[in-house]
């Protein structure tokens, strides 16, 4: 232990992907005790940076030194040898093995004979999940936990591994109020037992009571580490994006014109579990000309309300009108017929054909709608991309990139425009701005105000509370698969929406 | 550095097609004679056939291992037809069939296997593996239960000039499959068909939620194998103016070969028919050189295995260099 209280240190940090500069100088230190919070865009190198000191990636340059020695871990086993442990965002689990066997996997318990020994893997699992106030069976399959669920598990792992230096990249993107909050509390009981902790977010909000520390990073490069009292809000944005970002989201005054998609009584029943539903007498009306926004936690129904109206998901009850036609879509390719469009919260496992060009991907949606001829005009669709591309500030080499090397917010402009492209009465908007920098979002939101000002209806799901308050006319809770509040947008509050969203009985 | 070895992973079917050909010509007197390389396409017609099938259905991220079996259903169907009439059971019907009536018979029975295997996976779930390992077995038994194992042999001249005529000198197969294999680049490039065939491959959810619909792609990927099958089961019978029960046996096992030496991806969504046509090229090149150079046919066998492994190698190194 060096007197600083320094356990984990990283200095002068490059990598480069091919030819593509992720890295160019980062530093960071995790002292004993502290949380130390990485900001920085999308892009910035954050998850990059966490890859290489958790020994999943090599650097290029630089200097790691664990307890002032330096090191090179060769793969993520070592790493977890000398006590660092990570939480990816995209989960490592398997999703057929039961919770406390992904708990253990690789380190079982064993008895006398040297058998893996299940009643004492199942009883520490347990424990584990009990210390993060998580009620749930440690025999269950995690393939049948939401990722809110499933992020605890991963959490409840690395606390079974007694790590020195925890980093947690994005853990409460998919946690609901509750849930964020008991990962809060379990933070600062592990602060008090001496753990490091990197943690990296977007939510600026998280941080009072739990950040000691604040790192920015800026592409790929150190841009400031200040203890985090001695910084504000403003401040953080503004070292993160380089300049002062006030005013995030501009909104025009809007005047809505006539109705553009009514829902009345839809029912969504559960789709392994009889009686119960996922979504319940939900009517709900959104004007051309109009945003508005469904707020509410994780499982309350939101994603399935949009799939549902977009014919993914048959209704047992209920109707909608959609431009004053009567019909709920029976698929997706109705829903597409019928003026709907819709944005889904996956962009690489539901938006886009990752393989595919931008061109194609584009074009994809329109393929249901289009009449004519069977066959493509390949040149007049990159001439549509392109035209496309301009109007969303696409960052592009060419339309016939595939989709797969598009930055996060690139890619949800080829969604945005392959919906777009359908011309769509209505748009369904799912976590629009999921894992998307600063600057992507406040693009995407100036877009979709100016086709809102020329008459599109926007039905907006977000778990952003900041977001949704910034965005959206008019703002609907859902809680439990029923709608249980309503408000305008000037009536709107953090705390209004928060109290309308969390489950009667449940508290905070 | 790098430019120059992805330009070599991205053509490297042609360099080593290109490559044995040229180690052929120099090393034998009769592998660049005009015979010997119709010769060689129409060796290849058959698998060609089977093997285009087998790419949409690649394409499409499923696998069809019933393309032999259904191979031989289709052509001894063709042939029995032909050469008994249509007669029910009991004999109290009976009807001359044409050969035309004979060749669309041949199609109908494989696109019917196809749409077979095409339901047993989109509409009861099942992986096409299993679905079309059924059908491999179903189809050999049908055709042993047609045939009664024996041969269907003298076919007529108007049926065997499917597979020993020539028009401008080129023998039929080669014409056939040829025109197939143009066909059905076009289809998968340039028809909306195609494009949604690639997307589903590519991921089926996003493919879904674009309006795509999934199972009707995937059927008709299927349904088209196995016409493809059966189109390839009349080639050979009329070839060897005998339609065998046996015929077709393994040559799933080829056609896949040929597609992923051709580059397109077992997951799906990536790869192309002319990628296929090169790959069965490249089989039938090898198969000839090394009959030509009097290679031992044990050894042939171990350097196909050889070869398809180094192109699916290849394969892997460029789908790395493109993410």
């Amino acid at each position: 232990m060096t007197p600083s209280g320094v356990i984990l240190e990283a200095r002068g940090i490059a990598k480069s992907f091919g030819g593509v500069r992720a890295l160019a100088g980062a530093d960071i230190a995790v002292r004993r005790g502290r949380l130390n919070a990485l900001l920085g865009e999308n892009g910035a190198g954050k998850s990059t940076l966490m890859a290489i000191l958790a020994g999943a990636l090599a650097p290029d340059r630089g200097e790691i030194r664990l307890d002032g020695r330096p090191v090179r871990f060769r793969d993520p086993r070592e790493a977890r040898a000398a006590g660092i442990a990570i939480i990816f965002q995209e989960l490592s689990q398997v999703p057929g093995l039961s919770i406390a066997e992904n708990i253990f996997l690789g380190r079982e318990p064993v008895n006398a004979l040297g058998l893996v020994d299940p009643a004492r893997r199942r009883r520490e699992a347990a424990a584990w999940l009990a210390r993060l106030e998580v009620g749930l069976d440690p025999d269950l399959p995690v393939a049948s936990l939401r990722v809110g669920e499933r992020q605890m598990v991963e959490i409840a792992k690395a606390l079974s591994l007694r790590a020195r230096v925890l980093i947690l990249d994005e853990p409460t993107s998919a946690l609901s109020a509750q849930e964020a909050a008991s990962l809060f509390r379990q933070i600062r009981r592990l602060k008090e037992d001496g753990v490091g902790l990197i943690y990296i977010t977007h939510r600026l909000d998280e941080l009072p009571g739990l950040a000691d520390d604040v790192t920015i990073l800026r592409d790929g490069a150190f841009v400031a580490a200040r203890p985090f009292a001695e910084i504000d809000r403003s401040e953080m944005i503004r070292l993160m994006v380089g300049r002062d970002l006030s005013g995030l989201y501009a909104r025009a005054r809007r005047a809505p014109g006539a109705e553009a998609l009514r829902v009345e009584g839809l029912s969504l029943p559960h789709p392994r579990r009889p009686g119960e539903h996922l979504l319940q007498g939900i009517s709900l009306s959104v004007r051309a000309g109009e945003v508005v926004g469904i707020f509410g936690l994780m499982g309350a129904g939101r994603t399935e309300l949009l799939e549902t109206l977009f014919g993914r998901r048959p209704a047992s009850a209920g109707t909608a009108w959609i431009g004053g036609a009567e019909g709920l879509p029976a698929s997706p390719r109705a829903a597409i017929r019928a003026g709907l469009a819709l944005v889904p919260e996956d962009r690489k496992d539901d938006g886009l054909v990752l393989g595919m060009s931008i061109a194609e991907n584009m074009g994809l949606a329109g393929l249901a709608r289009a009449g004519g001829p069977w066959w493509l005009r390949p040149g007049r669709e990159r001439a549509e991309a392109r035209a496309w591309g301009e109007r969303l500030r696409l960052k592009a080499a060419s339309t016939r990139q595939p989709a797969r090397q598009l930055s996060g917010g690139n890619q949800q402009k080829v969604v945005l425009a392959k919906g777009l492209a359908t011309g769509p009465r209505v748009l369904l908007l799912d976590e629009p701005t999921r894992g998307i920098d600063l600057k992507a979002k406040r693009e995407i939101y100036g877009l979709i105000d100016g086709w809102v000002a020329e008459g599109l209806a926007v039905l907006l799901v977000s778990s952003e509370l900041p977001e949704i308050l910034a965005v959206a006319d008019r703002i609907l809770v859902l809680c439990e698969g029923r709608l249980s509040a309503e408000f305008a947008a000037g009536e709107a509050t953090e705390e209004a929406l928060l109290r309308a969203a969390v489950p009667e009985g449940a508290g905070t | 550095m790098s430019r120059l070895r992805s330009w070599l992973s991205r053509y490297s079917t042609v360099l080593a097609l290109a490559a044995m050909a040229a180690a052929l010509a120099l090393g034998t007197d009769t592998f660049l004679t005009a015979s010997n390389l119709l010769n060689v396409l129409r060796q290849i017609s058959v698998n060609l056939c089977l093997s285009i099938g087998m790419t949409l259905v690649i394409l499409s991220g499923g696998i069809d291992l019933s393309v032999g079996s259904v191979l031989a259903l289709a052509g001894a169907v063709a042939a029995g037809l032909l050469k008994h009439g249509f007669v029910l059971p009991g004999g109290a019907v009976g009807a001359e069939v044409t050969v035309s009536g004979a060749l669309l018979a041949g199609l109908l029975v494989g696109g019917a296997c196809g749409g077979a295997n095409g339901l047993a996976v989109t509409r009861f779930g099942l992986p096409p593996f299993v679905a079309t390992l059924g059908m491999l077995s179903i189809a050999r038994g049908l055709t042993l239960l047609w045939t009664g194992g024996f041969p269907i042999n003298d076919l007529g001249p108007g049926f065997g000039f499917l597979g020993t005529g020539r028009v401008a000198g080129v023998p039929m197969p080669v014409w056939i499959s040829g025109l197939l294999a143009l066909v059905f680049f076009g289809v998968t490039r340039r028809t909306r068909w195609g494009r949604r065939l690639y997307a589903v491959g590519g991921n089926a959810r996003a493919a879904a939620l674009s309006g795509v619909n999934v199972a009707g792609v995937q059927l008709a990927a299927y349904v088209l194998a196995g016409a493809l099958s059966g189109v390839a089961g009349l080639l050979a019978a009329a070839r060897l103016d005998s339609a065998t029960p046996s015929a077709g046996a393994g040559y799933e096992l080829d056609s896949i070969a040929a597609v992923v030496i051709g580059g397109t991806s077992l997951s799906g969504g990536r790869g192309s028919v002319p990628g296929t046509v090169l790959g069965c090229l490249i089989i039938g090149v090898l198969n000839n050189g090394l009959v030509l150079l009097g290679v031992s046919p044990f050894w042939q066998q171990v350097i196909k295995g050889a070869v398809i492994l180094l192109a699916a190698a290849f394969d892997r190194r460029g789908a790395e260099a493109e993410t």
